[in-house]
């Protein structure tokens, strides 16, 4: 191994950066919630703990429950007549801002829904069926990228063995997928542990909301910072220690796994197997199209392009543009340094799961406190808003800068020593060039989850300050709930063309 | 004996036929270059790819249409010959009975063929606590206890060394001859054909451009495509 020297100095900033925006998170908030001692961990503080804990739990089970069985057809049926458009679909729930997922959910399970209101959907059953919504295809995503990876001789000696369906899932997958199972069903519980959009329009008071919720409300309703350091404290000792608990286990990997050739298979041409994957691959769709389909056509019914809601966009827009510059800014120093020593690589893999460690929340809890004492939030609301948006995308940022940037450094940095390129020229040169399409790719990224974003703009704006996200938030909680489907659709539309656009971008070589 | 009749397959730009017989008893090396068809060819016998058109026989009956576990043969691949989380003695028994349910005779077969292999002290071991070796050679056993007339084998020991791979090959020749095996063996190692092979066939872009006795095919010279394979390994590798 060749010691190449790359500047330290910006990857030691963006540290600093990240400690220091961490530290105004929670060392208010340890300060704040020691301070209340235990006497503030009441009944009500311990209802919200096992209600979180309650639905993350049915949430993943649930999401498991349908997500393996789904995989697992998907996987046998490698000819079912659009199998890629399905499997891409899988993606869409989490792909799309929670908000507009949620909208759909409603116009189809809601008491005037499609569905004529079959479930109550504010609740517990609310925040199942939205989880799960969420949850199931993402399960069955990562699972059927778990037995793509079993190896074509497998399939092979299976059918020269002639093996039998429940032997093949003996033998073959379930060995494959009982590695990731509980990485899965952990990186499920975190998401729902932690889930916003989804807890704030469809939790039913205090009877049925989480830690993240109930942290919202004792800040921006009740002015109750105390109340909101305490919860805040179980949040972070809930969230650090999962994902704490994933890292040792092999880590969370955000984003949806590559599509892959699958090896050939030779099983499952029975009758009984066809039928059977079929109908699970037919009820997969039953729960996957209603929302979607209820965004676009109710969506278009309603959309209607006014001052407001194009003001909105494009504080939208703003908001996410800076929040992905920053966002980058933050990751690509730490990148360059962790494909460079394996130090590096631990601590800055650590350092971009910030946000899932100090869950928003519980980040939010601590500017309020630092800030109220100092000069107030109005001024800032913007940039906290860009910050914490920033926080939330460098995961996703990260996954898709790192690889490409120690590909990068394996590849020309020798070559680079030898002929004294370093420091700006680098950058400028070869770094940049080169790495301009996965780049582009996490910027869009970071874009895109700043456009669908509501729990920063929730924690931080003003009555002024309002996003796509947060207006459709207001039109629902104004009985206004036709606009907001159109607001919806609107947000929907802009963030698939800069997702469409990124694809096709990233494809191309 | 192993008949090809006309066997043709497309794969992407290239198509494929094969004609060829392969005697009972007979031990065939098939060499020639990458992507020119050899596993292909392997993989038509075998069924794991069904031909366009033409027949494929063994012994005489048309086994075209059969699932791939109906067919008279075993196959041992490069690598992934066996289940990762089933023990030594459970690989090879998988081969008697997918259901692991054995009666007495089953049970000292398998246990015969792991003698055979040399594998008797490992049984209770998993793959991953073996070598590359002896993991090839739980596919053996289990190709033992198959008793199928045809084995088929893919670069099997391309990963392993010079005296492994010869140890092997002597394996494979013993078990052929015990058995009046019919041995079909893909290779890159023109040299593991002139140890263990009867006959060798030179593959080149979907045909079987000569097949012949060992000895005489790598000493032919009237194959462009076979002099460009071997190189200079007919001067300098022996």
């Amino acid at each position: 191994m060749i010691a190449v020297r790359y500047s330290r100095a910006p990857a030691l900033l963006a540290l600093g950066f990240l400690a220091l925006a961490l530290a105004a998170g929670f060392l208010p908030v340890l300060w704040m919630g020691a301070a209340q001692g235990f006497s503030r961990f009441d009944s009500y503080i311990l209802r919200v703990l096992s209600f979180t804990l309650l639905q993350a739990g049915l949430s993943a089970a649930i999401s498991i429950a349908i997500g393996l069985p789904l995989a697992r057809a998907l996987a046998r049926r490698q000819d079912f007549p659009g199998r890629r458009l399905i499997v891409r679909l899988l993606n869409l729930p989490l792909a799309l801002p929670a908000i507009v997922v949620i909208i759909g959910i409603i116009e189809v399970y809601g008491a005037r829904g499609w569905l004529g209101g079959i479930f109550d959907i504010y609740g517990l059953q609310g925040i199942l069926i939205a989880h799960v919504f969420f949850n199931f295809p993402l399960a069955a995503r990562l699972l059927l990228a778990e037995l793509e990876r079993i190896p074509a001789e497998s399939w092979k000696l299976s059918a020269q063995l002639g093996l039998k369906p429940f032997d093949i899932w003996r033998l073959v997958e379930w060995p494959q997928l009982k590695a990731s199972l509980p990485g899965v069903a952990l990186l499920i519980f975190l998401l729902c542990a932690s889930s916003f959009a989804v807890v704030l329009t469809l939790g039913g008071g205090p009877s049925a909301t989480t830690l993240e919720v109930a942290i919202y409300q004792a800040l921006r309703a009740d002015f109750d910072p105390q109340r909101a350091s305490v919860l805040a404290l179980v949040q972070l000792a809930l969230c650090a220690s999962l994902v704490l608990i994933a890292q040792g286990w092999g880590g969370l990997r955000p984003g949806a796994p590559p599509l892959r050739v699958m090896a050939r298979r030779y099983d499952g041409r029975d009758t009984v197997s066809r039928a059977w994957d079929f109908a699970l691959i037919a009820a997969a769709l039953i729960l996957l199209l209603p929302p979607l389909a209820a965004i676009t056509i109710s969506g278009l019914a309603q959309f209607n392009a006014n001052g407001t809601l194009l003001r909105a966009a494009a504080t939208s827009l703003g908001l996410g543009a800076a929040s992905a510059a920053l966002a980058f800014t933050l990751v690509w120093p730490l990148a360059s340094q962790a494909a460079r020593s394996p130090g590096w690589r631990r601590l800055s893999g650590l350092a971009v799961l910030a946000a899932w460690i100090v869950p928003p929340a519980v980040l939010a809890t601590g500017w309020f406190i630092v800030l109220i004492s100092g000069a107030g939030i109005s001024g800032l609301a913007a940039f906290l808003v860009i910050a914490m948006n920033a926080l939330m995308a460098l995961p996703f940022v990260h996954h898709i800068l790192a690889p490409a940037i120690a590909e990068q450094a394996a590849a020309y940095d020798r070559l680079c020593a030898s002929l004294g390129v370093a420091g700006w020229n680098r950058f400028r040169y070869v770094d940049l060039p080169s790495l301009r399409r996965p780049a582009g790719l996490a910027l869009v990224m970071a874009l895109i989850l700043s456009l669908g974003d509501l729990t920063a703009i929730a924690l931080f704006g003003t009555q002024d300050f309002v996003t796509l996200p947060a207006l459709i938030y207001r039109q629902m909680g104004s009985y206004r709930f036709d606009e907001a489907i159109g607001t919806a659709l609107f947000l929907a539309i802009m963030v698939l063309i800069l997702s469409t656009l990124a694809e096709r971008w990233s494809a191309q070589k | 004996m192993i008949r090809l009749e006309q066997v043709t397959f497309r794969y992407e730009d290239m198509r494929m036929v094969f004609d060829a017989v392969f005697p009972r008893g007979s031990f065939t090396a098939i060499i020639g270059p990458s992507g020119g068809g050899k596993s292909t060819l392997l993989n038509l016998i075998a069924g794991f790819e069904a031909p366009d058109s033409g027949r494929v026989l063994i012994a005489g009956q048309d086994i075209s249409g059969l699932p791939p576990d109906q067919r008279p043969v075993s196959f041992i691949f490069q690598d992934n010959n066996v289940f990762a989380h089933l023990d030594i003695w459970q690989n090879v028994a998988i081969g008697v009975a997918p259901s692991l349910k054995l009666d007495t005779a089953q049970r000292s077969r398998v246990d015969a063929a792991l003698q055979e292999v040399g594998l008797a002290a490992l049984v209770r071991r998993k793959p991953g606590e073996i070598s590359g070796g002896e993991r090839q050679r739980v596919a053996i056993a289990r190709a033992l206890v198959r008793h199928k007339p045809v084995l088929l084998l893919d670069e099997p020991f391309a990963a392993l060394g010079p005296a492994l791979r010869r140890d092997m090959l002597d394996l494979v020749k013993a078990m052929q001859q015990s058995r009046g095996l019919t041995v079909l063996m893909v290779s890159h190692q023109p040299e593991d054909a002139e140890y263990a092979a009867t006959h060798t066939g030179f593959l080149e872009a979907g045909r079987i451009v000569a097949l012949k006795p060992t000895a005489e095919l790598l000493a032919s010279t009237e194959l462009p495509g076979l002099d460009a394979y071997l190189g200079g390994w007919r001067s300098t590798g022996r």
